[in-house]
């Protein structure tokens, strides 16, 4: 059916615009909470962009960790930093927004000057496929190291992050 | 020609994504401001490692676990940033980068 087709292409446009305007949201609101929630949108957009590349598991675990995780922590922080009169304080005073814009879009011209000059030639020949049980398969046999890091990493993250958040606990306490 | 089946459509938005994280961290005037736009150049550069995953790649788990690995790595700095973040609230009584310059604790 051609008209699937079609429909694909636009809710891909969607998730695009659900990208850019979390994105937009998320750098130029006045109040840290919008700014989280616009990193919320712009990550679903992407979990969504995720399935059209082909891995409906990245996509699911691009909701549960981004959205699920860092956005509620974020959120957390937000919460535990601020007072809620806090909250609007001017979020750009002092700083030069038109200048910004200007680094940022010459970035962005560079960047796209040459993604347009570079040519990529697809693999010769591919192995196994995009699913998850080779996903998992590829994780527990050739690329063991690689997700042993990742618990470790995580490991000492939380243990440092405790460590560095109850420092003045005990100092109070005294 | 269908925009979704082009390696350059996704890379562009990879690209959109690292201009905005870096929009935002010179445009932030609090360091959670900032790790927000952290968040968008780590995305932006998963992004870039899926696309590259689904229409180079000879092996497709490779794009994959690395693009899980950054996930993981984000995680990791969200928890250790915010829990920065409070130290330095508890000490200095606000979140301003520039109050917080000297690093001494």
């Amino acid at each position: 059916m051609i008209v699937f087709k079609y429909i694909a292409e636009v809710l891909f446009y969607a998730f695009m615009i659900l990208t850019f305007m979390g994105g937009f949201m998320a750098v130029r609101s006045r109040l840290l909470m919008h700014a989280v929630l616009g990193l919320a949108v712009s990550l679903l957009g992407v979990a969504g962009l995720y399935f059209y590349l082909g891995s409906p598991f990245l996509a699911m675990m691009q909701v549960l960790i981004y959205v699920g995780a860092v956005c509620i922590m974020i959120v957390m922080g937000v919460m535990l930093g601020n007072t809620p009169d806090q909250l609007a304080y001017k979020n750009f005073e002092g700083r030069n927004t038109i200048l910004a814009a200007f680094a940022c879009a010459l970035g962005f011209v560079a960047l796209y000057v040459a993604i347009g000059q570079a040519k990529f030639a697809p693999a010769a020949e591919k192995v196994g496929d995009m699913s998850i049980r080779f996903i998992g398969e590829s994780l527990l046999f050739q690329y063991c190291l690689a997700f042993e890091l990742i618990s470790v990493i995580l490991l000492t993250a939380i243990v440092g992050a405790i460590i560095l958040a109850r420092g003045g606990r005990e100092e109070e306490a005294k | 020609m269908m925009i979704s089946a082009n390696l350059n459509t996704y890379l562009i938005i990879a690209v959109i994504l690292l201009i905005i994280g870096l929009y935002g961290m010179l445009q932030h005037r609090s360091l959670i401001g900032m790790l927000i736009s952290s968040e968008f150049i780590l995305n932006g550069a998963g992004l870039n490692f899926m696309a590259f995953n689904r229409f180079v790649a000879p092996n497709p788990a490779v794009g994959q676990i690395y693009t899980l690995f950054i996930m993981g790595i984000a995680a990791a700095e969200a928890a250790i940033v915010i829990s920065i973040i409070i130290a330095v609230y508890r000490k200095y009584g606000s979140e301003d980068p520039e109050r917080v310059q000297d690093m001494k604790l």
